[in-house]
């Protein structure tokens, strides 16, 4: 992990409160790294770990967990992340297309974060919104009724933002318990 | 306050009736409530910013005492959202935006004019419609699961108790004994929304059955169906229906706790559960001793994290325990063995919704609606290439044509139907002479196709049904837990074979090759999922096998769809000679010259789509290899076929 020592440390200070609410309770790994996955922005093997212990279950039954469910990610994510939703609404609509358009115009190959940690472009299976189609996420923001060529608009509105130096809405962490938007990095 | 009898319920009642009679068109009023839709649709339509400006407005107005403005679940007609509909009269606004507020607010709620351009106009006859039951999108309509979708607040629990809401609770712990409420499901006829389509009655008889406790009672609300949403807009729009049938479900299996799994992408469903959950605790309709009776039942949620095989009812129980989502064989059934291996009541959120009406209206009432095995209504997501995309419920028997056309308005920009999709990666398509079937469970069984959780993706004459195939194929091997080897091999295979076919790589023996996979895939799979990915397969094989054999000897792609086997061609109707896309093309493929539409050089062009996506007319677009350039295959704008009221 690239984190400094006292921004590290109070990650894990709010890993803590959340293991203190949900962590005698093995049913409960599932919420326990969403949460963290909130905190950390991602899963590393350290946060893993970290949890192994305090859960007291073996580390390889964490793994298992996280590697087995979509939303977990062991990569670092970039501060905007984009979600191509690519169920069947969408697909039929032309979702495919601005799932490309947006890897294309990100210069995205091989990875889905783009190097300067701006974007993460991934898909997903119906985010229940069809009636728009096709639509996509960026943190919490939805847009639909989309075609290819809004995809440039739509990266250089969030590259002003970023220029602009505003800060992400929407991202206030709260006690464990309230339900947090689990896929996006805290900015 | 805390709800401890009939009178407590009677007070809270009155309390919000008064408002809720003005809706229902039963009272009428002095002032004025605006409904404002916060469903998931309207919110991504800017619903919130149209709120805001609203009560901005009103405020500098000095309206405030003579118009509310409320927020309610989804109206089912997203593609027009963000919706307002104004009490008295019914009066529904859509595509309202933040600008447009003002007018509403002076005209409307001012000097009391309509304010006509935000009138929902129908595409093909330009007819404006007033009231909501005007529109022909919600004529052909039965509310009873989405009864209180758009109706009330969902976030306020009294407006729920104010349309007879948990008095059906009350009245089954203090009259009823749980065989009875079991005996009146079961005569009901209710049958599982989460696709099987199981008796409900006689799952809950099974678990009442169980001699070991405690008992769970679970509400499925993965949703993993994609093109579905029905199950989030129930719990978006009305979450207590699920709150009380879930309580009422514990009273007749004889269970004290329920845990809803509901998937972490539903995010305003979950805020509206858990502010449901708090408020019913508060009121004491959740929690020990409910209606100071000897019951008591609370509910958790869980989230789900992204797995499609966790709406798998095995799976799903694992996944709630915090393990790997992974299925195991049944029996034992959940309602033996199931959450912390004790005896479970596991149904969906669409059924639960149906559970309290249901009590409160009597089995015969519910009986009365549907077909012969099928009964009541169905809820179903329109999308695709349909002009009112949304979500409607309808009787059991409705048959699709009316769901299509006469609800769903038809297919835009003049194109020909070809074939709905029904019942997801599960499922199969219908083609168009078998409009005309009443659906139900068995109907659409009968027409290799399924019912499954309601889902209706409508296609045309621009869809390819092997990509479509294809694309379910893909969903079914990506979602695969990877347990067992014919689900995790043999989807994989049959990818292969399909992705060769839409490359034109395929021979006339792969179809054969591909019927044979898929029968042992659903013979060896453990779970649904393995037993059911080859039907979409197998559905396009026996409707469109002529498809599949133009893409196999023929080398060409019909629909205009499948990459290698089309060419990018220039509509010389839409082309304004602007000449970008030859400066784009880097093959130079496209020659033109000023006033003359451009041309494209079939044998130069690598299929790059860098001139299509440049083309500032749409004027680019793919058609059938070698094929004739017509208007069948020219693409429609997708974004919208309405003119903007
Ligand atoms: C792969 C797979 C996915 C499923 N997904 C869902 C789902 O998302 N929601 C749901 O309610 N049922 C789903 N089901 C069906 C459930 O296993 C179960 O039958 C259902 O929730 C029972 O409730 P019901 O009797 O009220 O329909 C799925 C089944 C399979 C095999
Ligand atoms: S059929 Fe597929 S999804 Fe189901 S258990 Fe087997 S491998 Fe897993
Ligand atoms: S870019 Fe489009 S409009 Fe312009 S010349 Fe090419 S096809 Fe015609
Ligand atoms: S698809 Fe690519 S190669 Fe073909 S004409 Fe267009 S720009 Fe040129
Ligand atoms: S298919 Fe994309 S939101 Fe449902
Ligand atoms: S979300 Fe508003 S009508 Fe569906």
């Amino acid at each position: 992990m690239h984190l400094e020592g006292d921004e590290k440390e109070e990650k894990f200070n709010r890993l803590d409160q959340v293991l203190a609410v949900y962590g005698r309770d093995p049913e409960q790994l599932i919420r326990v790294l969403q949460e963290a996955q909130h905190i950390f922005g991602y899963l590393p093997e350290e946060v893993q770990a970290y949890i192994s212990h305090k859960m007291d279950i073996p580390v390889s039954a964490v793994n298992g967990v996280v590697t087995f469910y979509a939303l977990f990610s062991t990569e670092p994510k970039g501060k905007y992340n984009v979600n191509v939703c690519l169920g069947t609404a969408c697909y039929v609509q032309g979702a495919q297309k601005i799932y490309d358009t947006f890897r294309d115009q990100l210069g995205l190959k091989d990875s889905d974060t783009t190097e300067d940690m701006l974007f993460t472009v991934r898909s997903s299976r119906c985010l229940g919104a069809c009636g728009l189609a096709p639509v996509i996420t960026v943190n919490e923001d939805v847009h639909g009724k989309l075609t290819a060529r809004d995809v440039a608009e739509l990266i250089g509105r969030y590259k002003k933002k970023e220029a602009a130096g505003e800060k992400d809405e929407g991202q206030e962490l709260t006690r464990p318990g309230d339900y947090q938007e689990l896929s996006s990095p805290g900015s | 306050m805390r709800v401890r009898n009939l009178q407590d319920l009677e007070i809270i009642k009155n309390c919000h009736l008064p408002d809720l009679n003005v809706r229902l068109g039963i009272a009428s009023a002095d002032g004025y409530q605006v409904l404002c839709c916060t469903g998931t649709g309207c919110s991504s339509s800017g619903s919130k910013s149209v709120i805001k400006a609203l009560n901005h407005h009103i405020k500098s107005q000095g309206l405030q005492d003579r118009v509310r403005v409320y927020k309610t679940g989804c109206f089912g007609f997203c593609k027009m959202g963000p919706i307002l509909l104004v009490h008295p009269g019914q009066v529904f606004y859509c595509l309202v935006s933040e600008k447009d507020t003002e007018d509403l607010v002076v005209q409307h709620f001012k000097r009391g004019q309509i304010v006509e351009r935000l009138l929902y106009k129908e595409p093909a006859e330009h007819k404006t419609h007033l009231h909501m039951r005007d529109i022909p999108f919600f004529q052909a309509q039965m509310r009873i699961a989405l009864r209180n979708c758009g109706l009330i607040n969902p976030e306020v629990i009294g407006e729920y108790i104010a349309n007879d809401g948990y008095f059906a609770l009350y009245d089954v712990i203090h009259n009823k004994k749980p065989q009875e409420v079991i005996e009146i499901i079961s005569k009901s006829g209710l049958r599982g929304r989460g696709g099987g389509g199981f008796p409900t009655g006689k799952k809950w008889a099974f678990t009442a059955q169980a001699k070991d406790f405690p008992k769970y009672v679970v509400c499925n609300a993965d949703e993993g169906d994609p093109g579905a949403f029905m199950d989030r807009s129930i719990l978006e729009g009305d979450p207590h229906s699920v709150l009380e049938a879930m309580a009422i479900a514990g009273y007749s299996i004889g269970a004290n706790q329920g845990i809803i799994y509901v998937r972490a992408e539903y995010p305003i469903a979950i805020k509206r559960l858990e502010l449901a959950i708090r408020q019913a605790r508060e009121m004491g309709l959740l929690g020990s001793r409910l209606f100071d009776s000897e019951f008591s039942f609370d509910i958790d949620l869980r989230l789900g994290a992204g797995a499609f095989v966790c709406g798998e009812e095995t799976a799903l129980l694992k996944s709630a325990m915090g393990q790997r989502g992974e299925p195991r064989p049944r029996p034992p059934f959940p309602a033996v063995c199931g959450f912390r291996n004790k005896p479970t009541l596991l149904n969906n959120v669409e059924t639960y919704a149906n559970v309290p009406i249901i009590l409160r209206k009597g089995w015969a009432w519910y009986a009365a609606m549907g077909t012969e095995t099928c009964k009541g209504t169905k809820v179903f997501s329109i999308a695709g290439k349909i002009n009112n995309t949304g979500l409607i419920e309808v009787p059991m028997g409705t048959t699709l044509r009316t769901i299509i056309y006469d609800i769903g308005g038809g297919i835009p920009g003049g194109r020909a139907f070809k074939a709905v999709q029904t019942g997801g990666p599960s499922g199969g398509v219908i083609p168009a002479h078998l409009l005309d079937t009443p659906i139900d469970y068995e109907s659409l069984s009968q027409a290799g196709s399924m019912m499954g959780s309601g889902g209706l993706i409508v296609m045309d004459e621009t869809d390819c049904m092997v990509d479509i195939a294809k694309f379910y194929l893909q969903f079914s091997q990506d979602e695969s837990c990877g347990k067992c080897t014919p689900c995790r091999i043999g989807t994989k295979r049959m990818l292969e074979i399909m992705e060769r076919i839409t490359q034109g790589k395929g021979e006339m023996k792969d179809l054969e090759e591909l019927e044979e996979l898929a029968g042992d895939i659903k013979d060896a799979s453990l779970c649904g999922l393995g037993q059911t990915a080859p039907n979409p397969v197998l559905s396009t094989l026996r409707f469109f096998r002529e498809e599949y054999i133009a893409h196999v000897r023929d080398k060409t792609c019909p629909a205009g769809v499948c990459r290698e086997l089309t060419d990018f061609v220039v509509d010389p109707a839409k082309c304004i000679s602007c000449g970008i896309c030859a400066k784009a093309c880097g093959v130079g493929a496209i020659s033109g010259e000023k006033k003359k539409p451009f041309y494209i050089d079939r044998q130069k062009c690598i299929k790059c789509g860098a001139c299509q996506a440049r083309c500032p007319k749409e004027a680019i677009f793919k058609a059938a290899m070698g094929g004739e350039v017509t208007d069948a295959n020219k693409p429609g704008d997708n974004r919208t076929a309405y003119p903007t009221p």
